[in-house]
């Protein structure tokens, strides 16, 4: 299918492509049985101004929106789903600064995060506060000129790897989801510390690890926005990063149909390829025609993001949560078409299938999104009445 | 530090064929990249511009498509370009060709080093780059795997030898050739593909190069390609059967009493 892109969205990838095979690929099965984080690779894509891409061009950057974003993402995650979550993790923490840092706060964060010379994590989580966020308790209090958090966050993205992060924590109780404001604290801070290392079912080549505040004493110019603006930070942030959670669906889905074709097409059995048998086309064909569909809203959805749309909550989750049960899907049938090769570490799909898990529940559960999609439609039901 | 990066533009080597009456490469419908040594090459450039600063140059001889080997430079980071071309360099051997890179290095004006891949990947002979070197006068190190020291007034690096490396100090300006342990080629980046699509390759050909027709092409060669053919294996063959321990063993006897290979004490 031809989406039409304009030649600089072909460019980026084309070259995220061949990073993916020359670099990502033979480097994927290695990096998930280890655990380890893909610093070479993350150092390769600074190189080739990926971290660029969404940075305004006044800071440097290459000035694109959701749609090259995702284009970037959705190549990635075609060959490893934990490298292209340590890079998408990066754009999540900078939106933060991008949508609401002051002047002094783009020029000073935006052109480190694009060079790749920090990357960037985005901390709300924590373990009480998963999918009820207003249920935080890490706060922050104003002392003089400068701000005091205390509490830690779990499960951060990058954590121990970013040398930016935005953190959300309390700022007067009192106020309810008003009382929360994001931060930006930076590695090295006073009392800013990186707890244990997660580990975690798929997206391995990822690092995610809890982050700890003890008296973490930092200047009141590292507020985002203005105090009591945490939640709307967090959702506007949200908002503009879940298309991009559905590319890496499209990415990984796509990954797993290009295995499991591939493998029908060679695998004979009572002396024909399997793929000539229908049961197994069928599952080929439900695949190939449900990752079109994700890929068409995710696209659709980045465009209409990048066209200046004001209220686009309920079409970022919808781009988000279809793709995401696509790749599920299209990644645990991908194993059964390969049988017990498939259920093999020697082969690429069973991770791809751990992989494929998370994208259901991070960045907003699935369950969430249908709340959220749920709400949007209550609200237009209500207009129309 | 000026750098000059000489990059040569060769069929893809996965699918080359050779034309069975004239002896030489079929280039016609076969994808042509960087020869792949090249690409080393730019990349330590690429490095040693990150350390110390300065700026690189990507010189090519060929014809005019070889601009789009150069393009690729720009697209790796590289800061200006320079196509040699000229329906008098066809033909040419690894001396013409560099009596005609020389002569375009030697006006770029101060260049401190000129880097070159071991050898190309078509024609294999790894002449071109201490050929450049001597034409001009530099002094140069081949197979350099690796940097240790750069400063103004020389380069330490490392020479891959067969048993191991040697550490040579090279005053500069001078040339080196280096091999593939100088470090993985970096991708080409988004900005770099943005420059190269405007980017448009400055040429010269032999005259302003100050050559005459009778030093460059086939007429300024001193060799031609008589006949080029796929070598067949001869020699005594010898089966051995049984364990592999025992198989292992005997292999490693017949290689050292055939002094194939040498036991270290």
């Amino acid at each position: 299918m031809d989406y039409f892109f304009t030649e600089e969205q072909e460019m980026i990838r084309d070259l995220c492509r061949q990073i993916a095979e020359e670099r990502i690929k033979p480097a994927r099965a290695e990096l998930d049985e280890k655990e380890q984080f893909p610093s070479e690779i993350m150092k390769a894509l600074a190189q080739a101004d990926l971290f660029q891409i969404i940075i305004p061009e006044q800071y440097g950057g290459l000035g694109g929106g959701c749609l090259e974003n995702c284009i970037a993402v959705e190549e990635l995650s075609r060959a490893c789903c934990g490298v292209s979550t340590s890079y998408a993790a990066s754009f999540l923490g900078a939106y933060p600064i991008l949508l609401y840092g002051s002047e002094e706060q783009k020029e000073k964060y935006l052109p480190l995060i694009g060079s790749g010379e920090q990357y960037c994590a985005f901390a709300l989580t924590e373990s009480a506060a998963g999918s009820d966020a207003s249920a935080i308790a890490t706060e922050a209090a104003k002392d003089g000129d400068s701000y005091v958090l205390n509490g830690s966050k779990q499960w951060i993205t990058n954590g121990g790897e970013a040398g930016v992060y935005t953190v959300v924590a309390i700022t007067d109780r009192s106020k309810g989801p008003r009382g929360a404001t994001a931060f930006i604290v930076e590695q090295g801070d006073e009392g800013f510390s990186v707890g244990k290392k997660e580990t975690k079912l798929g997206i391995r080549a990822s690092a995610t690890a809890e982050l700890i505040f003890n008296n973490c004493r930092i200047p009141a110019d590292r507020v985002l926005g203005r105090e009591g603006l945490g939640f709307v930070v967090a959702m506007r942030t949200f908002d503009k990063s879940r298309p991009g959670v559905g590319a890496q669906a499209v990415g990984v889905a796509q990954g797993a149909l290009d295995e499991a074709g591939a493998f029908a097409r060679t695998r004979k059995q009572f002396g024909k390829p399997i793929i000539t048998f229908q049961a197994v086309a069928h599952m080929l064909a439900d695949m190939a025609t449900e990752i079109e569909a994700a890929r068409a809203l995710v696209y659709a959805t980045a465009r209409y993001i990048d066209s200046g749309a004001k209220d686009f909550s309920k079409v970022s989750a919808m781009a988000k949560v279809f793709p995401s049960d696509v790749a599920m899907r299209a990644t645990t049938n991908a194993v059964q078409v390969l049988g017990g090769h498939g259920y093999m570490r020697d082969y690429p799909v069973e991770k791809m299938m751990r992989d494929a898990k998370i994208l259901q529940i991070y960045e907003g559960t699935n369950q969430i999104q249908r709340n959220v999609i749920g709400q949007e439609l209550n609200k237009e039901y209500g207009r129309k009445k | 530090m000026k750098i000059a990066v000489c990059i040569k533009q060769v069929p893809d080597t996965a699918n080359v064929k050779l034309d069975p009456e004239t002896h030489t490469l079929k280039r016609e419908g076969v994808e042509s990249i960087i020869n792949p040594f090249d690409l080393f090459a730019l990349e330590a450039a690429l490095r040693l511009r990150e350390q110390v600063g300065g700026e690189i140059v990507a010189i090519s001889m060929g014809p005019p498509q070889a601009e789009a080997v150069l393009k690729e430079a720009i697209g790796y980071g590289v800061d200006e370009c320079l196509l040699l071309s000229d329906r008098a360099f066809a033909g040419a051997d690894t001396w013409a060709t560099t009596a005609a890179l020389a002569s375009g290095i030697a006006g770029l004006g101060e260049v401190d080093l000129v880097v070159c891949g071991k050898q190309a990947v078509d024609g294999d002979t790894a002449q071109v780059g201490p050929g450049i070197a001597r034409r001009l006068g530099l002094p140069h190190v081949a197979f350099v795997k690796g940097f240790r020291e750069v400063d103004g007034g020389r380069l330490v690096v490392e020479r891959q030898m067969d048993d191991g490396f040697d550490v040579v100090a090279l005053p500069l300006p001078g040339l080196i050739t280096v091999v593939r342990e100088v470090g993985e080629p970096r991708p080409p980046s988004l900005k770099g593909k943005m420059r190269a699509k405007k980017y448009e390759v400055p040429t010269k050909g032999a005259a302003e190069l100050g050559l005459t027709p009778e030093q460059v092409g086939l007429a300024g060669s001193f060799t031609q390609v008589v006949k080029v053919f796929a070598p067949t294996v001869s020699g005594d063959r010898q089966r051995l059967e049984g364990p592999p321990e025992e198989t292992g063993a005997q292999v490693i006897d017949a290689l050292v009493d055939n002094q194939v290979i040498m036991l270290g004490g």
